[in-house]
């Protein structure tokens, strides 16, 4: 079955189809983009059941063994990939139903949404290196112009400052595809490891995964990477927001990263390599939450926040046992889900009350009940209360840091969690409880459609625990964890098929 | 040395980016680095005394180009045009706004 075509195709035509019908009438942009992201969603869960396809566009068989075309892959880690970005993507465009009214132009802002999401969709899905750039940088793209939406001054320096930085990196990455070229004469994902694995890992090597952990940790904001983050997440519509911190980061650097250190270069087993990341996840896990609790503006806060999580992400997968991959991989499903929560709570209170500044709110949980009950929900489950999903993917990551004698790591990670517990109480208090402020008499809660997003994020925020039950685990975690684990089989599963 | 020679391209592209003040000069900066790194792909795929890789009488045994990285470069191009034609609109909103390309003086956003 081949599927896995359309999760690149339905968004790409949905988006050359915006522009041309959107003008038409007015609820067709709404209508269009929520089909396309909805058939998304129902193609990622049908492609939990496939087990590993890989699909050679134009049908170009391989020639004595080395492929020559251009391949598309569906293992484990990208069906937990895909599921993560199209459910987030279809609640974000349900939300922005809504939420966009006030923009003018909805037709071009779906189709700039669509094209990030044809992008990760792309990225995912890869089977060579220069595709992984290619979608790589339609994705980036349409998140730079997306980031600069509103075209205010704030938005537009964001977005200037975001894409000069985003492009260094995307400089870094081809210069590495160049080299990684140059080494072993192949494009191909599986065939570059195999002939790595051949050659064995020397200096080239290590300098090619130096130069891609430069450029997808630019983009996946890892600690001395990240400048660009708080003011880009911040700037964007609240949906984008949702988007960029939930999903694009993790699609198009984590994911990525991964991707290419673990199951290209076969760094997954170089202890010194892993132990970069395990310095670069524990520097932005500490200094993202200590930057987050001097925070006032709320957006700001979240923005920083993300760039501590995905320390934690980045710690857990630096530790390169299988409890780690799994602990990682769980975690960046959580923080998908509530942190694009929590970035949906704070449109809703921009809708409502057109103001970010966390001192001078106070009392909204009186006037917007579901906003101030699901963003207490997405709050507890960052900081990790149990028994909602954060604990569980925090307990295993330090369960992991324990089991490979990393204590002071596991000791890190759980002083930092009490440091997420401090800032997001400190929303809580000041945003949603205690007296209702002056201004806010008169405020009402957001319309439905947005109350319906979030809702169904708070459930998952709840709910994911289940996901660790061994028998749905061996259905969506344990395949992703075995792909990043046992990373040079890789090359064999492909080559084979 | 020539592959030198690109690396020095590319770290004068990275100096622009990270030194000058202009938004302007920023965006050639990474205009420089873009090209270092076609050129880079252009030298990756060249033989000593190749020709271009195609299949003609007389030519059936010759010593060809690698043809890669000459496609790859193409894509890169276009994607770059993207990069540049995004980077230089955002620049003249921003002059609108602010009456300048300096960005000592664009700074709306701290902490």
């Amino acid at each position: 079955m081949n599927l896995i075509v359309l999760f690149v195709a339905i968004p790409l035509g949905a988006a050359f189809l915006m522009p041309l019908l959107g003008r038409v009438a007015r609820k067709i942009p709404d209508i269009l983009a929520n089909l396309a992201n909805f058939s998304l969603l129902v193609l990622a869960l049908l492609a939990t059941k496939q087990g590993l396809v890989v699909y050679k566009i134009g049908g170009w068989e391989a020639v004595g063994g080395i492929p020559i075309g251009i391949y598309l892959v569906l293992d484990g880690l990208a069906v937990l990939m895909l599921l993560i970005v199209n459910v987030i993507g279809f609640l974000a465009t349900f939300y922005s139903v809504a939420y966009m009214e006030r923009y003018t132009d909805k037709p071009r802002y779906y189709t700039l949404f669509l094209l990030m999401i044809a992008g990760m969709n792309g990225v995912i899905l890869s089977g060579d290196m220069f595709n992984i750039f290619v979608f790589m940088e339609i994705a980036a793209i349409a998140s730079y112009a997306l980031v600069a939406f509103g075209t205010e001054a704030e938005e537009l320096e964001a977005a200037f400052k975001y894409q000069v930085l985003g492009t260094v990196a995307s400089c870094f990455i081809l210069f590495g595809i160049a080299i990684a070229y140059s080494l072993t004469g192949t494009l191909n994902m599986a065939d570059m490891s195999r002939v790595i694995a051949q050659q064995g890992i020397g200096t080239p090597v290590f300098f090619v995964g130096t130069l891609f952990l430069v450029g997808f940790g630019l983009k996946a904001a890892i600690m001395p990477f990240h400048a660009w983050l708080p003011d880009a997440h911040p700037s964007a519509p609240a949906p984008i927001s949702a988007m960029l911190s939930g999903v694009l980061i993790k699609a198009i650097g984590v994911y990525a990263l991964c991707r290419v250190l673990f199951n290209v270069l076969g760094l997954g087993k170089v202890s010194s390599f892993l132990y970069i990341l395990l310095v670069l996840g524990t520097l932005s896990m500490i200094a993202g939450s200590l930057l987050a609790l001097g925070q006032r503006d709320f957006k700001r806060l979240l923005a920083y926040s993300s760039i501590s999580q995905i320390g934690y992400i980045i710690l857990a997968f630096g530790l390169g046992t299988p409890l780690g991959f799994l602990g990682g991989l769980f975690h960046l499903l959580n923080h998908a889900t509530f942190k694009s929560l929590l970035f949906l709570n704070s449109g809703a209170v921009v809708y409502s009350t057109g103001n970010r500044d966390l001192k001078k709110m106070g009392g909204l949980s009186q006037r917007m009940p579901v906003t101030g009950t699901t963003s207490m929900i997405a709050s507890m489950s960052i900081s990790g209360i149990p028994p909602l999903s954060g604990f569980w993917s925090k307990l295993i990551i330090i369960i992991a840091a324990i089991q490979a004698q990393q204590f002071i790591f596991a000791l890190l990670a759980v002083v930092v969690s009490i440091i997420t517990l401090a800032y997001y109480l400190k929303v809580q208090k000041l945003a949603f409880f205690g007296k209702l402020g002056e201004a806010w008499q008169e405020i009402k809660e957001v319309p439905a459609v947005m109350c319906i997003s979030m809702i169904i994020l708070a459930v998952l925020c709840v709910g994911l625990g289940i996901l660790l039950i061994p028998g749905i685990k061996a259905v969506i975690l344990d395949p992703a964890v075995e792909v990043l684990y046992n990373g040079a089989r890789y090359a064999q599963l492909i080559l084979g098929s | 040395m020539i592959y030198l020679l690109c690396v020095l391209l590319l770290l004068i592209g990275l100096y622009g980016v990270l030194v000058k003040k202009n938004l302007i000069k920023i965006i050639i900066g990474l205009s420089i680095m873009e090209y270092a790194l076609f050129l880079f792909f252009a030298v990756i795929g060249y033989r000593e005394g190749g020709t271009a890789p195609i299949i003609t009488k007389g030519f059936e045994k010759a010593v060809f180009v690698d043809p890669l990285p000459q496609a790859l470069v193409l894509t890169a191009i276009v994607i770059g045009l993207a990069v540049t034609a995004l980077l230089v609109s955002l620049a003249v909103r921003i002059y609108e706004k602010h009456g300048t390309f300096d960005i000592r003086k664009i700074r709306r956003l701290k902490g």
